[in-house]
């Protein structure tokens, strides 16, 4: 401390002063990003050579893109007549004409506002759960979505999806009843067995018999005519849905200290990430026919989904237990000195910080996902890629065409991921409450 | 720097042996053992506390000190004799250890508080969803704690942004809120620097002065002698000597005392 002999007392404090500008910003910039380095100033050149020959080889093609054309045949005469012979150019028209087609499927045509009303009913939807500053009453619209879309979608009797979501009230009623008699264990297998007994004997029956009584139906529209984006859409955002939650209670099965509940979860998540999802579809597909009663008609997308979501959730299972693992025991111990029990310990304490810590590793199974629902095209779906490509290929009027439905395609599947892995960036900044 | 703080403390003038103590049993706890696995940790612990006592419980690391403690709330479990809580005995019965840990409030040497949560809602989360209380209710309680350790202006703030005394103390505030009638601390000073330590070491003894029920494992002897009615010396799992604070560092009797006290105190 007293190093210093003669003593010094600062009598003003020294101002602020700006920075000293002994380079130019830019080239400043330039220097410190690109150059800094001989291995920098390699890297850099050699990026700008590929970029420069991937432009050269795209932009003519580009540049030379035909919007109005009735077949690709035309198409190239247009592309001749105007660039000269043998001139490569885009042909965008068959997008143009067949665009339907690609959102839609082979869904009928006078009953396409249906699915739009559907996909702006999800973005209502969705958006209270993306988005707390907006009103949380609009979760309760949320929570019916599902029966709504359903509905929308597949039309038919409008008491198939009121009995379903009547299920959900069913296991409600049953928590209710039970739990003050019988305790908390019983009443969360009550839980779970009212509503599935309710679905599989009851549900079908009442929605029959209270159709007789007051029907109100749309017409129906078969699976098979599903199609391009809304099938990939129903299924993607379905998976979505119930993949986290499912893949969070696999995460917690994971680390539970009962045998059983530890043993099935771990035999669950380690199967399912073994086997290709192309395998489960083909399950999907061909095997559960054999394990169902003959003459049931379990319909092929809620088959597709059921082996969607069982695949995600087994890898935010993952995810979520790396979450679960990074958190430190003392906020378990806080959370039990504090009193609190097990589930409200895990809803208020454990899951917000462990889904925090996991939402890069969730949002990137959920961009997988929504991006193999074009798998579905191997179990005879039109995905938006392959499946409706080859239809419009199949015809005289497109056959041939080859790059621009991909493009089109792909971009508007990366439109959507982009989306995602954005939306995840945003939410991760918002949760920051570290301020390390 | 424990001596630093001794000094401040003693400077107090409170006479520990002067603070009331009742005859009520708090805690009891009978032959009690405990192994992790084939290690014998806890052995043979007997001892009672009686309502308003604060008791310090020191000795070597390892000695089973944390883990003592952390029995009484049942963050760990215990395979032999009887540990009662309030008149409640510490079973596997989860409901049991439900309404013990509610009346129990527990400091740990990290804080532990929930960073994800504001201060304020750190405090309120347990009275609303444990207690049931109202939430603003729960915010008024909060916020009458948090004047108490002497940080209200922090209450909108992130555990991340205070200074790790400041944490401490709204950690023992987050216990508080709960009125527990029996507080345990587990080494709460011996995570911060030196200036930080006084203000959690006042906060304690505030608390003591309102005649809380207090049992403190630390190694600051400054405080011991302050407030405590009595000493517990660990070692090996044992309870191996307790007394009064002015016997305990004046007149130690068993040798590993001794030993460990002249360690401790540096001389
Ligand atoms: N979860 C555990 N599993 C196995 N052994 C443990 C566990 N926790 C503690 N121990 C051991 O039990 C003994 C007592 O630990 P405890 O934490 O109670 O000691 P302590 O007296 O609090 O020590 P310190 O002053 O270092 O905090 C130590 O030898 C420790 O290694
Ligand atoms: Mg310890």
């Amino acid at each position: 401390m007293n190093t210093s002999t003669s003593t010094f007392v600062r009598t003003e404090m020294l101002p602020e002063q700006a920075p000293p500008l002994t380079e130019a910003g830019a080239v400043k910039w330039v220097r410190e990003n690109l150059f800094s380095s001989i291995l920098n100033g390699i890297l850099t050149v050699l990026g700008i050579v590929v970029v420069a020959y991937l432009v050269i080889g795209i932009a003519p093609w580009l540049s030379r893109s035909v919007w109005n054309a009735g077949s690709l045949s035309e198409c190239r005469q247009i592309i001749a007549d105007r660039w000269g012979e043998g001139v490569t150019g885009a042909c965008w028209a068959v997008i143009r004409e067949r665009w339907p087609q690609y959102l839609f499927g082979f869904y009928p045509s006078h009953l396409y506002w249906r699915p739009v009303l559907a996909f702006v009913l999800l973005c209502v939807a969705v958006a209270p759960v993306l988005f707390d500053r907006l009103p949380r009453k609009m979760l309760w619209f949320s929570l019916i979505y599902p029966a709504v879309g359903f509905w929308l979608l597949w039309g038919g009797s409008v008491w198939v999806p009121v009995m379903a979501v009547a299920g959900f009230a069913i296991g409600y009623a049953a928590v209710k009843v039970v739990q003050p008699v019988a305790g908390t264990i019983l009443a969360t297998i009550a839980a779970v067995l009212a509503p599935v007994l309710w679905w599989l004997f009851l549900a079908g029956p009442a929605a029959d018999a209270l159709q007789s009584i007051l029907p109100i139906a749309l017409q129906g529209v078969r699976s098979r005519e599903f199609g391009g984006f809304i099938l990939a859409f129903t299924i993607g955002f379905t998976g979505i849905a119930f993949s986290l939650p499912l893949g969070v209670m696999l995460a917690l099965g994971r680390q539970s200290d009962m045998f059983i509940v530890n043993k099935l979860s771990v035999g669950f998540i380690e199967f399912i990430r073994g086997v290709p999802l192309i395998t489960l579809l083909f399950t999907a597909s061909l095997l559960l026919n054999y394990f169902l009663p003959p003459g049931t008609d379990f319909d092929i997308i809620l088959r597709v989904i059921i082996m969607v979501v069982l695949f995600a959730a087994a890898y935010i299972a993952e995810v979520v237990r790396g979450g679960l693992a990074a958190l430190p025991r003392g906020q378990y111990e806080a959370a039990d000195a504090l009193g609190l029990d097990y589930w409200k310990a895990q809803r208020l304490i454990i899951m917000p910080q462990a889904l925090k810590i996991s939402i890069p590793g969730i949002v990137s199974t959920f961009i997988g996902l929504f991006k193999d629902t074009t798998l579905v095209v191997f179990v005879g779906l039109l995905d938006p890629l392959k499946g409706i490509t080859d239809a419009v290929r199949a015809s005289t009027d497109w056959k041939g065409i080859y790059w621009e439905p991909y493009i089109f395609v792909g971009a508007i599947f990366f439109l959507f991921c982009f989306g995602m892995s954005r939306y995840s960036m945003y939410l991760e900044s918002k949760l920051k409450t570290d301020h390390r | 720097m424990s001596e630093a703080t001794a000094l401040d403390l003693t400077a107090r003038q409170i006479d520990p042996s002067q603070m009331k103590v009742s005859d009520e049993v708090a805690i009891q706890i009978t032959q009690m053992n405990k192994w992790y696995g084939t290690f014998h940790v806890l052995r043979d612990i007997n001892m009672t506390v009686n309502r308003g006592e604060r008791i310090v419980i020191c000795g070597p690391s390892g000695s089973g000190k944390s883990t003592l403690i952390r029995c009484i709330n049942r963050l760990e479990e215990h395979q032999q004799g009887q540990i009662i809580v309030d008149g409640t005995e510490l079973t596997s019965d989860l409901k049991n250890i439900d309404k013990v840990r509610s009346e129990v409030g527990m400091v740990f040497q990290h804080f532990n508080l929930f960073p994800h949560l504001t201060i304020l809602e750190n405090l309120t989360l347990a009275p609303i969803w444990v207690r049931k209380t109202p939430k603003k209710e729960a915010e008024e309680v909060a916020m009458h704690y948090l004047r108490k350790v002497k940080i209200p202006e922090q209450a909108n703030k992130y555990p991340g942004q205070l200074s790790g005394g400041q944490q401490q103390r709204v950690a023992i505030a987050r216990s508080l809120c709960m009125k527990p009638r029996i507080m345990l601390f587990d080494e709460p000073t011996s995570a911060l620097d030196p200036e930080m330590i006084k203000e959690v070491l006042d906060t304690m003894i505030e608390l003591a002065e309102e005649g809380m029920t207090m049992l403190c494992v630390t190694h600051e002897m400054g405080f011991a002698q302050a407030v405590a009615n009595r000493v517990i010396f660990m070692d090996q799992g044992q309870i191996v000597e307790q007394n009064n604070p002015k016997e305990f560092f004046n007149n130690p009797q068993s040798d590993r005392t001794k030993l460990f006290l002249s360690q401790i105190l540096g001389h």
